[in-house]
């Protein structure tokens, strides 16, 4: 298991082929208070960069972008019920959505976690 | 706008020591929030909270004329104003188009008017082409702005400024907080009790230290400063109000006085008599969204075929329904509480009620009122 990390802040858990999907707790910090998600429905395909999801906080939207090409297997339900699961634990419950993998070697040009704090310590 | 541009408040380094985020806006770096925008907007609503709004401009219009000149472009009866006490008015242009929101009090011999942060320099330049020679109009940048909003703000600054508590709802004096000269009123922009507290910029941080340390007082950011003015159904210049806007397609028709819709003799008169005859072709109106999404500034109001007919011009999460609301220019046909309004954003529909405003009743402290 592999975590790897977008400069737009997104992480993704890899297992296989298969992928866990959320924003980072930089990302929710800077957010704040998150109010709604807009999560992708099971079946689409997204394309690594990519708008794959929404984020609303108390001041604004954002994009999710898909860090890699794959295919929505599931979808955080419970991030409907209790958005503020992403700034409570985002890097965990407040995961957004998994995803099976169609390029793997996309992959490749993604930070790792020292690579990610660097970059966000440069933001 | 980058950080490195705006300029600096006097209070920048005792925000940032209070772990404020800074952000650029009216062209000062100015906190958007500090421990975060919900948990101080719920702060605000049960107990007090302390806002820095030195951005804001605060002049004195003097002069024996003050009062003719202030009324060929602000809709109020100044006449019927009395000393210490103030209205909320609207600068307007000769085609009734909203220059600015301000607070207006008479002070002794002059006026002491406080304009939007963003605007200052416009509204100056417009003052000072439209007032009569002989009317002095001093922008007074000496002078810092704090608001203290909420519930227990009366008890929080009764015990520095002893006798605030006995000024009722628009009403204003002199005080003291801590030994400084503070020009206190009883008024806001958060729908609750509370107050407006002009002081020295030399001494203002003194002052927000004294007001800080009440055991009822937290430092509040822009970001729940206008989520409360939302929710108090306020409209916030530059988005909710702007040139293109009147008053009366603004909702604020309380505005303009008995005395001035009659006499008119200000700038607009003649298209807002106009419209309160006739009725506007859109207004201002509170909206209720389902379900959970916000939808924002910009967002389209659109008919039965997608045709865009009106806008969004605030919009966002109420942190006390916990749902989404907004403020939204619709046809004057759509307009009426229960009406159902479509609303586009980003290519998505959203279906919307038109509700009365406030959403959060005012909690004001008018004097005679329980």
């Amino acid at each position: 298991m592999t975590v790897y990390y977008t400069k737009e802040h997104e992480w993704i858990r890899v297992e296989g082929a298969e992928a866990t999907v959320g924003i980072t707790d930089f990302a929710q910090s800077q957010l704040g208070d998150v109010v709604f998600v807009e999560l992708p429905d099971v079946g689409r395909q997204v394309t690594k960069g990519g708008d794959a999801a929404v984020v609303e906080s108390v001041k604004a939207a954002s994009d999710v972008y898909a860090p890699v090409s794959g295919e929505v297997t599931e979808a955080n339900q419970a991030l409907v019920d209790d958005s503020a699961l992403v700034n409570s634990d985002p890097e965990g419950e407040g995961w957004f959505f998994r995803l099976r993998l169609s390029d793997v070697s996309e992959l490749d040009g993604l930070m790792d976690a020292d690579a990610y704090k660097s970059f966000c310590d440069s933001q | 706008m980058s950080d490195a541009d705006a300029k600096t408040l006097p209070l920048d380094a005792w925000h940032r020591g209070r772990g404020a985020r800074m952000v650029p806006f009216a062209g000062y770096a100015m906190p958007i929030q500090y421990e975060g925008i919900i948990a101080e907007h719920r702060w605000t609503r049960e107990s007090a909270g302390l806002f820095d709004v030195s951005h804001m401009g605060q002049l004195i219009v003097a002069g024996a004329e003050a009062e003719k000149g202030l009324e060929s472009v602000l809709p109020a009866d100044l006449s019927i104003l009395k000393d210490g006490r103030l209205r909320y008015s609207l600068l307007l242009a000769d085609d009734a188009g909203i220059v600015d929101d301000l607070m207006a009090t008479r002070r002794g011999d002059h006026f002491y008017v406080v304009v939007n942060g963003a605007t200052k320099e416009g509204d100056i330049a417009y003052l000072g082409e439209r007032l009569p020679r002989g009317v002095v109009l001093d922008h007074i940048k000496e002078q810092a702005l704090l608001a203290l909003q909420g519930p227990k703000a009366v008890k929080a600054l009764s015990r520095l400024a002893p006798g605030v508590d006995a000024l009722g709802f628009m009403t204003g004096g002199a005080f003291e907080i801590g030994g400084t000269a503070a020009w206190i009123s009883r008024s806001g922009y958060t729908g609750e009790d509370g107050f407006e507290i002009s002081v020295p910029a030399a001494k203002v941080e003194a002052v927000a230290e004294l007001l800080a340390a009440q055991p009822e007082v937290k430092p509040i950011g822009l970001g729940a400063r206008d989520s409360l003015r939302l929710e108090a159904g306020l409209p916030l210049y530059g988005h909710d109000l702007d040139t293109g806007t009147t008053p009366v397609e603004a909702d604020l028709t309380f505005a303009i006085s008995k005395r001035r819709r009659a006499e008119g003799g200000f700038a607009g008169w003649h298209r807002i008599a106009r419209e309160l005859e006739e009725g506007p072709i859109r207004r201002r109106v509170g909206l209720a969204v389902e379900g959970r999404q916000p939808v924002r500034e910009g967002a389209m109001v659109v008919d039965d075929e997608g045709t865009e007919v009106g806008k969004v011009t605030s919009g966002g999460f109420s942190p006390m329904l916990e749902a989404p609301i907004a403020m939204a220019y619709v046809p004057a046909a759509s307009a009426e509480p229960g009406s159902r309004v479509t609303l586009a954003q980003r290519g998505k529909i959203f279906e919307a009620k038109v509700v009365p405003m406030p959403f959060v009743p005012h909690r004001y402290h008018r004097k005679g009122a329980a």
